[in-house]
């Protein structure tokens, strides 16, 4: 089962199964990790499911909707390689994948 | 009062004709009699056209998986001011006053971005201690053991304080703020208003923007600061407005930023009232007051609704939209959506998944200050509980009369010493 490793603002370390087709979200979520809060449950429509993708894995991602970049564009903690986590769905390819958690999410 | 619509609305709701219900009639709202007739368009026709209206023809959706999908589709169903803007009913042609949130793409993301830096995260963690202290010195002054309206004693006061400080507005003069709101938002149909006539009101809202537009000059020539005058002032998509897009601006800030969370404060009151289980469940386990608070702006809903207007033609749970056709998503319907909520109709304090909810919408034009909202809430219960064995609710709310906001204009409430 593939990896993923979410990294909390504070430094904590979660790395956890998440199976291949699941949202890197939902494997938060599933998880309770603290700092996903994934208010519209995966629809890409509110932005609170916003993480930082690690520099290695960034260009492995599947490519960015116009709605997500649309979305993320209103983040207030965006950054260039953030990425809204309920459109980055898990493959072997990204067994190891690395995220961070923003300060907070709006 | 004005004259009813359809004679249906008197009848029984579970056997008059669905196209007798209409939904966007405000003594619905002001009677709290809404549930049955949005129970019947869920599983009778979740599309609905309502031919004839006293607002014209609309589509009235009231599921939670097609409001969504209205929600995210922005390139298809406009919120835009000439197409008929964000409510059921228009603003008056000459009188209308354009904002960020009757804007579509770029416009409105330009906008937008001036003023969600005062709700970031940082600014945030910054108020709360300001919030923590005015909300215990307003809680700490409350009367006990006599009758008193807690609209007016603690959600006004409290949400009045807040925007005075979005807007470093001077702190006596802090109540015009919510005269405005009230002006902004009303029906103007409504006794109660404060005005009676689209005019009346376009005058209001001029003063509005001449009050508030002596500071805004003023702080375009200080150096930035962190209040929305200052932003506006400063923000390159926004420092050169019109005047009536000043006004909507202002109006939208000011009725967004204070008249929800408004009437969330008085709204969580009466339900955990209404719902002692879970006020008891609360007090036992003050560790839920952030999921309470969710679930109570769920419960709440405090805008009923939103309009678009459709840019093309588009299918909508299989039921074919023309281009120009208004398309009204009603949050308080959605968020009873038993499809996607489970015991909608009950207040579940420890749901799982509680900021599901439509009440702050969704896609691009999602509440800004959502999370600002939270936080009042929070800090207000936080309070709360340990100052306060109970809060008694001693008489029925007094409801707005609006089809847009879900508003308690008074709460007899009574708190034991």
């Amino acid at each position: 089962m593939p990896k993923v490793t979410y990294v909390e603002h504070d430094g904590t370390e979660h790395r956890l199964d998440v199976p291949v087709g699941l949202s890197v979200m939902r494997g938060a979520v599933n998880h309770n990790i603290p700092g996903i809060d994934a208010d519209c449950g995966g629809e890409c429509a509110c932005a609170t499911c916003h993480v930082y993708v690690d520099p290695a894995w960034f260009d492995k991602l599947g490519p960015q909707s116009d709605q997500e970049v649309s979305m993320l564009s209103f983040a207030a903690l965006a950054e260039p390689n953030s990425r809204l986590s309920c459109q980055i769905t898990m493959t072997d390819g990204l067994d190891g994948l690395v995220v961070r958690l923003p300060e907070a999410q709006h | 009062m004005n004259a009813p619509l359809g004679a249906g609305l008197d009848g029984d709701p579970h056997r008059i004709a669905l196209d007798a219900i209409d939904v966007s009639d405000p003594r619905l709202y002001r009677d709290d009699v809404w549930h049955p007739y949005f129970a019947r368009l869920r599983r009778e026709d979740p599309v609905h056209y309502f031919r004839d209206s006293r607002y014209g023809p609309y589509w009235a959706v009231t599921r939670y998986k097609d409001i969504m999908q209205v929600e995210v589709n922005h390139q298809v169903y406009s919120s835009a001011s000439e197409l008929g803007g964000i409510q059921i009913e228009e603003q008056p042609k000459d009188m209308d006053r354009p904002s960020f949130i009757r804007m579509d793409p770029p416009k409105h993301d330009e906008q937008r971005k001036v003023v969600s830096p005062v709700v970031a995260p940082g600014n945030l963690a910054n108020m709360e201690g300001l919030i923590r202290e005015r909300t215990a010195r307003v809680l700490d002054g409350l009367p006990r053991n006599e009758t008193f309206d807690w609209v007016d004693r603690v959600s006004i006061e409290l949400t009045t304080m807040m925007l005075a400080t979005l807007f470093d507005y001077p702190w006596d003069d802090r109540r015009q703020l919510t005269y405005w709101s009230d002006v902004a938002i009303c029906n103007v149909n409504s006794p109660d208003a404060p005005v009676h006539s689209e005019a009346e009101r376009f005058t209001e809202l001029g003063k509005m923007a001449a009050a508030l537009g002596a500071l805004f000059n003023e702080r375009a020539v200080q150096p930035p600061k962190f209040d929305l005058l200052s932003m506006l002032a400063h923000g390159e998509a926004t420092r050169q407005m019109p005047i009536r897009e000043f006004m909507g601006t202002l109006a939208l800030l000011i009725v967004g930023g204070n008249d929800t969370t408004r009437n969330t404060m008085s709204g969580s009151v009466l339900a955990l009232h209404e719902h002692p289980g879970e006020y008891r469940k609360l007090r036992d386990n003050p560790a839920l007051i952030p999921s309470m608070v969710s679930e109570v702006i769920r419960y709440v809903t405090p805008v009923i609704h939103m309009r678009r207007t459709a840019k093309e033609d588009a299918e909508l749970g299989g039921k074919h939209i023309k281009k120009g056709d208004k398309v009204v998503i009603w949050y308080v319907s959605g968020n009873r959506d038993p499809d996607a909520i489970e015991e909608p109709d009950q207040l579940v304090i420890d749901r799982p998944r509680p900021r599901q909810h439509l009440s702050f919408g969704f896609g691009i034009h999602r509440c800004v200050g959502n999370r600002l909202a939270e936080l009042q809430l929070r800090v207000l219960w936080e309070e709360l509980l340990p100052r306060f064995p109970a809060i008694e609710v001693m008489g029925p709310p007094h409801r707005l009369y609006s089809n847009f906001i879900h508003g308690i204009r008074s709460l007899p409430v009574r708190i034991p010493a």
